[in-house]
């Protein structure tokens, strides 16, 4: 069982604003959710092998030459703000709450 | 003849012999969308400068007596996922809303290469999470057979705008069926290639493991040579295959089934599928059995868990996906006013940018990896995984394609399932499988259910880098199913308000 305050709590790590009816929505089909998958964890037995990728694959390796597409005029036209031709961010650090 | 109605193929063929040119071609589709988008809204961005442009250029290049690819000059539309410099990318969401990419995805550029002329993006659910494109933060798109319906999803605005003949042919997305359910409710022609085959590069991620883009069109043909245009090795996506692609247009072309073998899955048909449904399914085969094909009955228990499988791999790896969504190097921000810290800033950004669908998924996901639930939710999913592999292995023993229906019922209304979250999730029932083991699949047109003439899709899903097979088959049933309509099935659809279309 999903409460409020665990979605909540899940809102917080994942780093989104949820309003109090979007908490309210969210608990309980969540959970409809949950128990819909809950039956994978019942038929799946601890010896299989687990998957992670469709198509088995190694590591890919390639040269390391200089492959350099000046971009940063139009990558920061995408960005949110800009200051002196880099991204301006708010604050990082703040005083102890 | 006319030149919405008429096949890439055809197209292809008038503009090469330069029997038509591709700015004439270009302009009929840039006048359909003009007259039908309003009520279809297919699409969020249209190019038209940069589309007569280019279509002038290969024109240009064809008059010069340059041999271009079979599909030179024909019009394409690319869902709203794919990276595309001329245009605003924003994945159906508001958090990106306006964002220009600073690259071209491989996809679209090989699609350059080729010659197509890119005349716009295509809607689509959120992040490309949903079956109907109600989660779009652009609003939905309608299903040009009855504008009242779902076009399905993720990417309804590919399947609508071809269906609706605002462009030959449209590039999808599938990463639990995006491609291949929207091209059954729409009839028409969606391929997921084998996982690897076309590049992820500059296409902007849901569930990395699962995502694959494929081509959308009206005939199998089209499907084909636009599958062989967009596949193939790319050094700049690490799970990009080396293996050669199959000869996807020659099956096409061919559409022998004599002698094959296909297994229809046992455990999709029953309780939850349309009559109308299983009796074109039904008929399909008996199609495929006139034309040669051996059909046997397969059982793939763990299909059943698919569904399940997936949201809680999808899930996880959206919350890890999404995760760059922060507000601070691209599209919305929200809350910066001098005071609020960079994590409050990101905070009130997402929660604002996203939609209802795209913060469940994030959330779930998070669940599914967190502390003390990881080996229950996401490692148990991962077995399952393994487990839907070895049914698809050991029915592939059997049968050389697998098929089924696309999607257990017809398009169903706008509005009725999007408060219904796992009523809305259970459109991918058929379609999932073939995203957890990597394999290729399809959905072509098999005819109208009875009770409410909508279209109804068959699946067909081959093994591992096998996608000719695909084609093989759909192209025979194509060629059986329009013979006894003595049309395409998309003749059949109600004519639009103003359309230019004739059949």
């Amino acid at each position: 069982m999903l409460t409020r305050s665990e979605v909540a709590r899940l809102a917080a790590l994942a780093r989104i604003e949820l309003s109090d009816d979007e908490l309210d929505a969210m608990a309980s089909q969540l959970d409809v959710i949950l128990s819909a998958v809950a039956a994978v964890s019942e038929v799946a037995s601890q010896d299989i092998p687990p998957t992670s990728h469709a198509v088995p694959l190694t590591n890919v390796m390639r040269p390391d030459v200089l492959n350099w597409v000046p971009r940063s005029q139009a990558m920061l036209a995408g960005a949110p703000d800009v200051e002196n031709g880099r991204f301006r961010v708010p604050q990082i650090l703040q005083e102890e709450q | 003849m006319n030149l919405l109605s008429a096949s890439a193929a055809e197209l292809g063929r008038l503009i090469a012999t330069r029997e038509v040119s591709s700015v004439e071609v270009t302009r009929a589709h840039l006048d359909q969308i003009a007259a039908v988008d309003t009520c279809i809204h297919a699409f969020l961005a249209i190019d038209a400068t940069g589309a007569l442009r280019q279509a002038a250029a290969t024109d240009a290049r064809i008059a010069a007596g340059e041999q271009l690819g079979p599909l030179a000059g024909v019009p394409i539309a690319i869902k709203d996922l794919l990276c595309y410099q001329a245009l605003p990318t924003t994945a159906g969401s508001r958090i990106l809303e306006g964002w220009v990419p600073p690259y071209n995805s491989t996809v679209v550029q090989r699609l350059i290469a080729a010659g197509l002329v890119l005349i716009g993006k295509t809607n689509c659910d959120e992040f490309a999470m949903g079956s109907s494109t109600e989660t779009s933060g652009y609003g939905p798109t309608h299903n040009p057979w009855d504008t009242a319906r779902i076009p399905g999803g993720s990417g309804g605005g590919s399947a609508a705008a071809v269906a609706a003949c605002e462009t030959p042919l449209a590039i999808g997305t599938d990463t639990g069926g995006s491609i291949r359910q929207p091209a059954a409710v729409t009839g028409s022609v969606g391929v997921k290639p084998t996982y690897g085959m076309v590049s992820r590069y500059g296409i902007i991620a849901m569930a990395s493991s699962l995502d694959q883009a494929g081509p959308v069109a009206r005939t199998t043909l089209d499907a084909a040579l636009l599958h062989t245009v967009i596949a193939g090795h790319d050094p700049m996506d690490s799970t990009s295959l080396t293996t050669p692609v199959p000869d996807v247009v020659t099956a096409a072309r061919l559409g022998d089934v004599r002698g094959l073998r296909i297994g229809l899955v046992r455990e999709f048909s029953g309780e939850g599928y349309a009559p109308g449904v299983e009796l074109r399914v039904q008929q399909a085969i008996a199609a495929l059995l006139t034309a040669g094909a051996e059909v046997v009955e397969v059982s793939c228990p763990h299909f059943i868990h698919a569904l399940a499988t997936y949201y809680l791999i999808m899930p996880a790896e959206v919350s890890s996906n999404l995760a760059r969504y922060d507000g601070m190097r691209y599209g919305l921000r929200i809350g910066d006013d001098g005071t609020n810290s960079t994590e409050t800033v990101t905070r009130l950004t997402r929660g604002k940018g996203f939609g209802t669908e795209a913060k469940r998924r994030i959330i779930l996901g998070t669940y599914a990896l967190s502390a003390g639930y990881y080996d229950a939710y996401y490692g148990s999913a991962q077995k399952m995984r393994t487990l839907i592999a070895r049914d698809f292995a050991t029915a592939f023993e059997r049968c050389d394609v697998l098929v089924s229906p696309a999607t257990p019922t017809t398009a169903f209304k706008l509005g009725e399932r999007i408060d219904d979250p796992l009523a809305m999730y259970m459109s991918d029932l058929c379609t999932i499988p073939a995203n957890l083991a990597g394999i290729g699949a399809a959905s072509f047109p098999c005819g109208l259910a009875p009770e409410d003439g909508l279209p109804v899709g068959f699946q067909v899903m081959a093994p591992a880098l096998r996608d000719e097979r695909l084609y093989q088959v759909g192209a025979a049933l194509e060629r059986e199913l329009t013979a006894k309509w003595g049309s395409q099935l998309l003749a059949q659809a109600p004519a639009l308000t103003d359309t230019k279309v004739v059949w």
